[in-house]
């Protein structure tokens, strides 16, 4: 028989001004199953809450129900209460008589009334509840960052010099990311490899980072605390140890116009490559694609090169197994591609170019050696038209977002053809200029008044050839003129998008990811560094466009969010779960399909001498979350909700 | 003229968006028609149609059903089941006999007590132009009386 002990609390005035709180535990008092019914001013205070652990104990409770404010603001102190005095913390429930009765509403009678219908559907809630113990969930100290651009480093570096183990997993054949491809960083016009490489190496002599480069992950099982993740080293038919990196075999290798990734197709590599000078690791690898010898059987120079025997080409795609405590997910973005935008020409016209070629023209070590020339014919563009948003805020055919780093990257780019071209002349279309951030306007109003880039404010409708010249013609908004400017070379802000494999990985990683194919956080606001799924964390572009600083922030985030994780042995969790009945469950997977978590497994029941005599399913409990989505859908009534189980939920119904 | 109806409404409500709703309505004292039960839950996918049934068959007057927001939901879809459940829950109900009109479905975030104080005002108003759900009461009072030998 239960033995409910029933608290009523004033809360002061609150409560009791609107709720005749003692002819409410009167009445609570004759409920069937109701052993104790009191009430008191404060009972969240400390002769409050020893007054609760004194009725349990005098009376042996079975459960209790507190009447008082909501749930969120003392469940946590009442059930602590609960077991200091020896009674399963889950065999408490708050009844909200404050938020959800005494305040909102004014006729005495009728506030009475509702409360009392509270009440007592939580005490008929609470004889079904169940004893319960926090989920306790083993962690193993090794965190995977997947992708080794700026956000990456940051936080395999940050983790690492924490003194946990981390596994950094890039696909690219060196480390870097976008940001190594950069000429100079804005606001501070520092050079980009100067800050980066140092980071890259850093990164790849660390004791604690363990390298995988021309790496990818192949699956991710498991859940936080205990992922395994399976990783697929692809050949690069060179022996990483042996190599030292020397670079005879890429002087010697005859397939030599390959378009340069890295450069951004504006340079050419070779078909054995590093994908540029201070690559890290610095050892190449063969593009089986373009390499003759793949092709055809011939050729071979390379290895004839090596004098240390380092290049083999019966290499295979080797596999990894690792086991995982946190992943953080830093896979970065891709730009747009342009050509979708006929009136830029991009793509028609070899003097249209992105901004990421840009930065190649500019950059020192890129294939101009930091002359800004125009691909066409190398001569030194004297007008240059910048067309800010080209892709981003443009619901028709581009993304609806503003790609956030373009407004000071152009400024950024107005400048350093300024500073190059003394005489040459920037012209900027734009929307907006937005330049939010630690010393960002004062970068763009530089670019103004110091280099005198002119800002147009208004969109480009057409480009065309005339003389050998380009045209632009576009619209001024504030003359409220079509003008039209002559330029040597025009150079897009793009957009930047998602990586284009990016929701297929989600799905490999089992992460949310928004209409474009940016990866959801799990509260937009409160926990923009968390994904979606219990330990796996989201750093840099991969969630949304970000630059530089903002990755380096998210991943340090996500470097202590990760060795928040571990610095418990166990981690404890709320035990509000699925839980199966394997006895009556069917197997139709109704299940599966509801889950948000892919918490729900295929378990195989076998009789003693081992036949396979069902499959049904098991709820993994790292991995749910406790929504209940499945318990509605399961089609046999197997499934049940730890905390809030069908009985308890009819109870309370009925209790009404 | 008798007194005016006071419907009795159940609500099944999600933990994270609508039930944070209605505490703050309350923080915010905001008035409103003291005729709804609150039921909470972890999210509006865990909400069963029999839940509705029983609150229907046990003398509800009238059943709210209210999460998150379409893409707000905590558990990132519990509240797109729902939505889907409900489409054809309705077919159900007006199969059975019961007037659709008497389960109301809704979205109030944890930022909108204001919402929260007028949906519940007008859902009230709403049942009570409908008026005591009695059809049902009939029914069970007919078919739960003992038979006789």
């Amino acid at each position: 028989m239960a033995k409910i002990g029933v608290f009523i609390c004033h809360c002061g005035e609150n409560i009791a001004a609107k709720v005749d709180c003692t002819k409410l535990a009167a009445a609570m008092g004759e409920h069937p199953g109701v052993a104790v019914s009191v009430e008191y001013k404060y009972f969240c205070s400390d002769p409050g809450q020893e007054s609760v652990k004194k009725a349990i104990r005098d009376n042996n409770l079975s459960g209790i129900v507190i009447a008082a404010c909501s749930p969120r603001m003392h469940e946590a102190t009442f059930r602590k209460a609960c077991a200091e005095a020896g009674l399963n913390p889950y065999l408490c429930e708050i009844a909200n008589i404050r938020e959800q009765c005494s305040w909102v509403h004014t006729d005495k009678d009728m506030a009475t009334a509702k409360a009392a219908d509270i009440v007592r559907s939580m005490v008929e809630k609470v004889k079904r509840n169940n004893i319960l113990q926090p989920i306790e969930v083993p962690v193993t100290r090794r965190a995977l960052v997947i992708g080794g651009g700026i956000a990456g480093l940051q936080a395999a570096l940050d983790i690492a010099n924490a003194g946990q183990e981390v596994v950094l997993v890039e696909r690219e054949p060196s480390l870097g990311g976008h940001m190594a491809q950069l000429s100079e960083t804005f606001p501070t016009l520092d050079c980009s490899q100067c800050i980066m490489t140092p980071r890259m190496v850093e990164t790849a002599q660390h004791p604690n980072i363990r390298l995988l480069t021309y790496a990818e992950i192949e699956s991710v099982d498991g859940y936080i605390g205990n992922f395994k993740v399976r990783v697929r080293m692809k050949a690069r038919y060179v022996d990483m140890n042996t190599c030292t990196g020397c670079g005879d075999c890429s002087t010697k290798c005859p397939v030599k116009k390959i378009s340069s990734e890295f450069d951004c197709g504006l340079g050419k590599r070779t078909a054995i490559y590093t994908p540029f000078a201070q690559s890290v690791p610095n050892m190449p690898v063969i593009d089986k694609a373009n390499c003759i010898y793949f092709k055809n059987g011939k050729c071979k120079m390379c290895q004839k090169s090596c004098q240390i025997n380092a290049i083999n080409f019966d290499m295979q795609d080797e596999f990894i197994d690792l086991e995982i405590g946190a992943i953080v997910v830093a896979t970065g973005f891709q730009i747009q591609n342009t050509a979708l935008y006929g009136e830029y020409g991009y793509g028609k016209f070899p003097d249209v170019i992105t901004g990421l070629q840009f930065e190649r023209l500019a950059s020192a070590s890129g294939p101009t050696a930091g002359k800004i020339l125009r691909p066409s014919d190398g001569k030194e563009p004297e007008t240059v038209v910048f067309i800010q948003c080209a892709g981003s805020r443009d619901p028709s055919k581009g993304v609806r977002y503003c790609s956030k780093i373009c407004c000071m990257y152009t400024a950024k780019h107005a400048m350093l053809y300024a500073h190059k071209m003394h005489d040459g002349k920037a012209n900027i279309f734009y929307m907006d200029i937005r330049a939010a951030g630690k010393g960002y306007d004062e970068f763009t109003r530089r670019a103004i008044e110091e280099d005198e880039a002119s800002y147009i404010r208004g969109r480009v409708s057409k480009l065309w050839l005339e003389n050998g010249k380009m045209m632009v013609r576009g619209v001024d908004t504030l003359l409220g003129k079509p003008v039209t400017v002559v330029a040597d070379m025009v150079v897009l802000a793009t957009a930047m998008v998602p990586q284009p494999n990016a929701k297929e990985f989600a799905k490999t990683i089992g992460i949310a990811y928004d209409e474009y194919g940016f990866y959801n956080e799990a509260h937009l606001k409160l926990r923009p560094v968390e994904s979606s799924t219990a330990g796996v964390f989201l750093a840099g572009a991969c969630q949304s466009p970000k630059d530089i600083p903002d990755s380096i922030s998210q991943a340090s985030a996500t470097a202590s969010k990760v060795l928040a994780l571990f610095s418990k042995e166990k981690l404890e969790r709320e035990p509000v779960i699925a839980i199966n009945n394997e006895a009556t469950c069917a197997g139709c997977w109704g299940c599966v399909l509801a889950c948000p978590y892919n918490a729900i497994e295929k378990k195989d029941i076998r009789d003693r001498s081992g036949k396979l005599i069902k499959q049904v399913a098991y709820v993994n409990p790292g991995l749910c979350q406790g929504c209940g989505t499945c318990v509605t859908f399961c089609r046999s009534n197997s499934l049940d909700l730890a905390g809030f189980t069908e009985k308890q939920i009819f109870a309370e119904v009925m209790g009404l | 003229m008798s007194e005016p109806f006071e419907p009795k409404i159940v609500a099944f409500v999600c933990t994270y968006c609508t039930y944070a709703g209605a505490d703050l309505a309350g923080t915010s004292r905001l008035k409103y028609a003291p005729n709804v039960r609150i039921v909470r839950l972890p999210c509006t996918g865990r909400i069963s149609p029999m839940f509705i049934l029983k609150a229907l068959q046990k003398g509800a007057d009238g059943v709210l059903v209210s999460g998150c927001h379409p893409g707000d939901c905590h558990f990132t879809h519990g509240n797109y089941h729902a939505r889907r459940r409900w489409m054809v829950f309705r077919a159900l109900l007006d199969f059975t006999g019961i007037p659709p009109e008497r389960v109301m479905f809704s979205w109030i975030s944890a930022a909108e007590g204001s919402k929260f104080a007028d949906l519940i005002n007008s859902v009230t108003e709403d049942i009570r132009k409908l008026g005591p759900f009695d059809q049902y009461q009939e029914l069970i009072k007919e078919t739960e009386s003992p038979a006789t030998l």
